[in-house]
């Protein structure tokens, strides 16, 4: 069990102790949040209230008041959906993926990015809810009975199977979090007192860390893991299909799946490190998220986005060499047409700027790897953004060729996503622990080898 | 387990320390009540002679449930109850089951092995676990030894506890 190596840098730094592993980590919970806290909480909540007036004026007016139109039936909703449940792949990947790997490093990380995932999957959905434009009669979406004859959905196609896809990712994910949480309520508990010992009782669901409870907790998890790989990559690889199934040039490309499903945790990771790098800032947990951890992310971000390189330069390949006049069209339209810029901005973003990252200067810099993160995110939101509206803006007939400009809605339900993600992230911060205790305190004496 | 039980409570300090004297403990023919650590210690489990946990035989099975209600939605909604005309292809085609079928077979083993789980480990919420030390959630291991349920006497059982490398003893009603 005690694995000491030496050639693997510790996994946690500053000698810590199982006591001062509690100590540093209940600190968030239990103490006032700093003025950095509010301020922060503060700016998300002014952008979930102007995003709410948008979203008011959105689902009262109707989607009329997006830049939709009748050659471009969606543009920055779907661009934004398919964005943040790519941004919410990081999460089960890293505590799913990585646990059947083994892969130690994940237990510093894996909370914050399992919270993370949640939240952009609400995000996700909520674009989702929004584009119905009549967001009130989403049950149709389920196959419940109805008064029409039961007029079930339409099982073949990939928009159903996206409403079964994220609901069970987002159910899955809820619950794989939680149960790692119980552990982590109880030891709060067990330190809290009047009000928040009660609450913190109730969340932590009676747990006493038995061995047998521990024995079953640990087989629950792990299988959770191994239905959890299967489902992450299914998500990504069903909203591919959106676009896949579909007859129009540029979206019905086979190799879409998997260059989704690396695009998706390229841009989580990406995401997830926007996030760890603010939080070990403010809560000062830089002994548990080590440079080590950051340079494996930035492995993995260089893993994904050479795969999404070499997914785009395939996919202009065979639009060549498929000899499809349409389809070739499409992508040359793609890299010079009118949407050049974004084009530009998704081969910078993400082809070249990971690429940095085979420096290890650069990729165990803190500051650089801040400023890549939030460009490879604005990247992936090009490549979205590319592919849905530049196969769209042009179709088969020249005199509905047009362009697309958002309006203050579209960006407004964009800025709600945000502020919605934000606040959920900071509440998380703040009341629940940001860092699996007992997953950090197992791994602390495999990884400090001067113990 | 009604009214309360005398309890001896050893506390150790390295979990290494712990896995041994459990077996050691054992050996020298104390039932141990339960062992309460912070993390999931391995061995820990084979170290009490506990059986492996079945709870993988109820993922299957709640995951089989899964398939066969992912299966049988599909079908009659497609197949039976409404059959829709889309381009004069099957009305029902088993390609089209998968990803729908695979998302109920998901949803239904985490749920299903999940609940099962705290029902089983008895984790409801409002109900106030038995702690023999809130230590046991921090950074100390504890073994409780019910003395009722043993034929040793309180002192020879210090006694183990001390020897096997326990950094502190007591007693515990509850």
């Amino acid at each position: 069990m005690q694995v000491t190596s030496p050639v693997r840098a510790p996994l946690v730094t500053g000698s810590k102790k199982m006591h001062d592993v509690t100590n540093d980590i209940c600190k968030q919970v239990e103490g006032k949040p700093t003025g950095l806290w509010y301020f922060a909480f503060g700016l998300s909540l002014i952008a979930l209230g102007y995003g709410c007036f948008c979203l008011y004026k959105t689902w009262t007016v109707g989607l009329g008041v997006w830049g939709l139109n009748k050659t471009v039936g969606w543009a920055w909703d779907i661009t934004n959906f398919v964005w943040w449940v790519g941004i919410g792949h990081a999460g089960t990947l890293i505590s799913a993926v990585l646990l059947l790997f083994r892969q130690k490093w994940r237990t510093s990380i894996n909370r914050a990015a399992e919270a993370m995932t949640i939240f952009a999957v609400f995000c996700a959905g909520s674009f989702i809810l929004m584009h119905m434009g009549r967001t009130w009669l989403a049950n149709w979406a389920l196959p419940l009975p109805n008064t029409y004859g039961s007029l079930w959905v339409n099982f073949n196609s990939p928009l159903v199977w996206d409403v079964f896809a994220i609901s069970t990712y987002l159910s899955v994910s809820i619950l794989f979090w939680y149960v790692g949480l119980i552990p982590d309520l109880a030891t709060i508990r067990e330190r809290a007192t009047g009000i928040s010992r009660t609450v913190y009782g109730i969340l932590s669901f009676n747990w006493s860390g038995g061995a047998k409870d521990w024995q079953r907790y640990e087989q629950v998890s792990l299988i959770l893991a191994g239905v959890s790989t299967p489902l992450v990559l299914s998500v990504h690889t069903i909203v591919s299909m959106d676009f896949a199934t579909s007859v129009i040039p540029g979206w019905h490309t086979t190799i879409f799946p998997p260059y989704f499903v690396a695009g998706a945790i390229f841009s989580g990771f990406a995401m997830v490190l926007t996030l760890v790098l603010v939080t070990r800032k403010v809560f000062k947990l830089e002994d548990y998220i080590t440079v080590t951890h950051i340079e494996s992310m930035n492995k993995i971000i260089t893993l994904t986005g050479s795969i999404v390189g070499v997914a785009y330069i395939t996919e202009f390949f065979i639009a060549w060499y498929s000899g499809v006049e349409y389809e070739s069209y499409a992508f040359i339209n793609r890299a010079t047409g009118p949407y050049w810029w974004a084009y530009a901005s998704m081969m910078t973003c993400n082809v070249i700027s990971p690429q940095l990252f085979w420096f290890r200067k650069i990729r165990r810099n803190i500051a650089a790897t801040f400023v890549i993160s939030i460009i490879v995110n604005i990247g992936m939101w090009f490549e979205r953004f590319v592919i849905i509206m530049t196969s769209l803006h042009r179709d088969y007939l020249p005199s509905s060729w047009v362009m697309f400009y958002p309006t203050m809605y579209d960006i407004g339900d964009y800025i709600f996503s945000f502020g919605l993600f934000f606040t959920c992230f900071f509440l998380f911060a703040k009341f629940l622990p940001v860092i699996n205790m007992a997953e950090v305190k197992a791994v602390l004496k495999s990884s400090s080898a001067k113990k | 387990m009604s009214g309360h039980s005398k309890y001896i409570v050893g506390i150790f300090d390295d979990e290494d320390v712990l896995v041994h004297s459990v077996e050691h403990i054992r050996h020298e023919g104390v039932k141990i009540h339960e062992v309460f650590t912070p993390f999931p210690i391995h061995g820990l489990d084979k170290a009490l002679g506990y059986e492996r946990s079945r709870i993988d035989i109820v993922a299957f099975m709640f995951g089989t449930l899964g398939l066969i209600l992912g299966i049988t939605m599909i079908y009659s909604m497609m197949g039976v109850d409404w059959p829709m005309n889309i381009g004069g292809k099957p009305n029902a085609a088993p390609p089209i089951f998968i990803p729908v079928t695979f998302e109920c077979t998901v949803l239904l083993t985490a749920y299903g092995m999940t609940l099962t789980f705290f029902v089983v480990a008895k984790l409801i919420p409002g109900f106030t676990p038995k702690m023999f030390d809130p230590r046991s959630t921090d950074d100390k291991f504890i073994v409780a030894i019910d003395l009722g349920k043993n034929h040793l006497n309180q002192d020879k059982i210090n006694q183990i506890l001390k020897e096997n490398g326990a950094s502190e003893v007591f007693e515990k009603e509850l």
